[in-house]
């Protein structure tokens, strides 16, 4: 097993001509920390008010600013290859995928459903109510 | 024959001796090893499968209650689906052929992470406990897909530990995934470009893409059926103000691209045995490389074909019916470079070959009704009857796991370093090729005729249609009962002579069948490190440099063509 892990290593050094990744500096760490958490600290504040219509659009606002930080400095997007960042990019496109088509079919039928309760749904709520 | 012994000792130094004790295997990180294991506790779980598969069939012999009551036949083809697909037929090449395969086809001595590679078969082996802890925790009778809010509000209690289980199983091939992706990319020997890879690393590449971003919803939709059931928070559940539609959108967003993960790699397998026993060189390489990204891609913009008729808005329905017509492009693609490879070739026979040969026939079949099913107007009609179950085994049981078989019989003498009877090989073949068809297209017959699926009886009575209707779908269930146990009988000759070539088999040369990929250039077995040094690379499929053997019952190097390794050969 030993060998294997060895020899593992020893194949990775043979291949790899990437170097050592980019290190963050501790004070970029921990002020990124802070900015997090005064963010955190705003999404608080905000959930606190009515923003009417833009209540939803500040809330994801908030998070996408905070998402932003995690993958450029946490994640090392930043300084690292385009091409991560593509990945990165690509990853979130296959979720907007789901995301969008799956609300655009339940937006879509909602039409076609019972106001209110349908008859059999009125029994089994009736069923579980305590 | 130079180029078969400067990377390795000897026979008598090899991954399967290099080390003795139950605890070498059990917590090896030598990615053979983790293959092996692998291989034999899938091949494990299709017994298990199997046999689950011929009490439904035996149950199905006659209208009425034959063997089993209703309920335990719900249970029993629920688990025959959940095991088949899970533990069976998606880690199947991946896990198993794969990884003894790939690194060994990149002249590597390991996959890029060794350890999480043995992780991913640990979690295999926790999931596979989970799944069968269900069975004896009440059983899961919803099908293989948990539709809620079946699932989740009446179903038998068994339902939390097989999804447990599925959620598990799904990190294992996350891991794997990831691994062959860093390999893949990181582990490349020198002359290696992307476009002088093995094809069936390619299609490996692709099945990696679609388990790192599909697999990881399933998980997180599993959770949230569980969520449901256990704390009763609304998501899928109408009666608690969720959305049955919503849980078929997710859970299909990771079962469809599932179904590429199973045929993928298969498709792979067919591309090595079509070039290699036809000893010609591989029709439209960038074409098939190309077009499994392209079906790895399509396959994530389909996944409401499987929701026609489940509520799903009609707008949706001809968008995704529209994007379905896509993937045949691509599959259709690698079919004629198939046949085009073959075209002029100088064919052998060998057991292998023939599965990739049923693969196609299969293959072409099993896409071909699935046109029938991704059209709006004829799949109201087949939706939920037997034309599905037919066409659903035509390609995930009759294309990949008959290629899974054929893989494995190609690899068979590498892996073991034995060669098994190629006659009996024939006579298996024919048996699951004949039984398989038998088997299920009888069943397309049952479905155009409407026969609904998951039906435990079906005498007129239960089924409100016409006596005359039972007595055709029982001749159709006789006959496929009937394949089915062909096709049984088939498996068990297969196990019978590979276990019989272990002990008394001829010993494998390096490359008994005229292989040009670097599997093929280091003994049978490999020793433990694969190559000492890492092998020069050239055209994988350019069989003319090599030459049969009489002697050694191989190919090995023309002495009149220089080794890329430079060695004298």
């Amino acid at each position: 097993m030993t060998d294997a892990a060895e020899s593992t290593t020893e194949t990775t050094h043979e291949h790899a001509d990437h170097g050592e990744g980019h290190i963050v500096s501790i004070p970029t760490l921990v002020a990124t920390g802070i900015v997090l958490l005064f963010l955190t600290w705003v999404t608080v504040w905000a959930a606190g008010r009515d923003w009417g219509p833009a209540n939803i659009w500040v809330a994801l606002g908030i998070a996408a600013l905070k998402g932003s930080v995690v993958a450029l400095i946490f994640m090392h997007l930043r300084w690292d290859r385009p091409f991560n960042g593509i990945v990165f990019v690509g990853s979130l496109a296959f979720v907007t995928l789901l995301i969008a088509l799956a609300m655009v079919d339940t937006s879509e039928y909602q039409e076609d459903l019972h106001r209110g309760d349908a008859p059999a749904v009125r029994d089994t709520l009736q069923e579980v109510q305590p | 024959m130079s180029m078969l012994t400067a990377d390795h000792p000897g026979p008598q130094s090899n991954y399967l001796t290099h080390s003795r004790g139950i605890l070498s295997w059990l917590f090896t990180l030598d990615h053979k090893r983790i293959g092996v294991m692998y291989l034999i506790s899938i091949l494990a779980s299709f017994f298990v499968g199997g046999v689950l598969a011929l009490l439904v069939r035996t149950e199905l012999i006659a209208p009425g209650e034959t063997i089993m009551g209703q309920d335990t036949y719900n249970r029993t083809f629920t688990m025959h689906g959940a095991i088949m697909i899970f533990l069976v037929i998606i880690p199947s090449i991946p896990a198993a052929l794969g990884n003894f395969v790939l690194p060994i086809m990149l002249g590597a001595k390991d996959v890029a992470f060794p350890r999480l590679n043995l992780t991913s078969y640990w979690l295999w082996v926790l999931g596979a406990i989970f799944a069968v802890t269900s069975m004896v925790m009440g059983g899961v009778d919803t099908g293989w897909t948990f539709y809620a809010p079946y699932s989740t509000e009446e179903a038998r209690t068994g339902v939390v530990y097989v999804t447990v289980g599925a959620f598990i199983l799904g990190f294992s091939s996350i891991f794997t995934g990831l691994n062959f992706i860093v390999t893949i990319h990181r582990l490349r020997p020198r002359g290696m470009t992307w476009f002088r890879m093995p094809l069936f690393l390619w299609s490996l590449y692709a099945t990696s893409i679609i388990q790192i971003l599909a697999t990881p919803v399933l998980g997180i939709t599993l959770l949230l059926l569980i969520v449901e059931r256990v704390f009763q928070v609304g998501i899928f559940d109408p009666a608690l103000g969720g959305d049955p539609v919503l849980y078929q959108h997710f859970f299909w967003f990771y079962s469809h691209p599932a179904v590429y993960i199973m045929i993928l790699p298969a498709m792979g397998i067919i591309s090595e045995l079509i070039s290699i026993h036809s000893h010609k060189h591989i029709f439209g390489y960038r074409f098939i490389a190309y077009s499994s990204i392209a079906i790895a891609l399509f396959g994530f913009l389909v996944w409401g074909h499987h929701m026609f008729t489940s509520g799903q808005s009609a707008v949706v329905n001809a968008i995704f019916s529209a994007i379905t017509f896509s993937v045949s492009i691509p599959s259709a693609i690698k079919v004629f470079n198939w046949l085009a490879t073959l075209y002029k070739g100088s064919i052998s026979l060998n057991t292998p070959m023939l599965y990739a040969l049923s693969f196609i026939f299969i293959f072409t079949i099993g896409g071909l009704t699935g046109l029938f099913l991704g059209t709006l107007a004829t799949d109201i009609h087949l939706h939920d009857t037997y034309f599905v179950v037919a066409h659903f085994h035509y390609v995930m049981m009759g294309s990949a796991l008959i290629a899974m078989i054929g893989g494995m019989h190609h690899w068979w003498p590498k892996i073991t370093g034995k060669m098994y009877s190629e006659v009996m090989g024939r006579l298996a073949w024919a048996l699951v090729f004949v039984g398989f068809n038998v088997a299920f297209f009888s069943q397309f017959m049952l479905g155009s005729q409407g026969m609904p699926r998951r039906y435990h009886d079906y005498s007129d009575t239960v089924g409100n249609w016409l006596p005359e209707k039972t007595e055709l779908f029982h001749l159709y269930h006789v006959i496929s009962s009937i394949g089915s146990y062909v096709m049984a009988i088939g498996f068990f000759l297969i196990l019978f002579y590979l276990l019989h070539s272990i002990f008394k088999g001829r010993r494998a040369p390096a490359n008994p069948w005229g292989g040009r990929s670097l599997e093929w250039q280091c003994a049978s077995p490999p020793p433990h490190n694969n190559f000492d040094t890492p092998p020069a690379v050239g055209d994988c499929y350019d069989y003319s440099v090599l030459e049969w053997d009489a002697e050694e019952g191989g190919y090995h190097w023309r002495e009149d063509v220089p080794h890329p390794n430079g060695e004298e050969t």
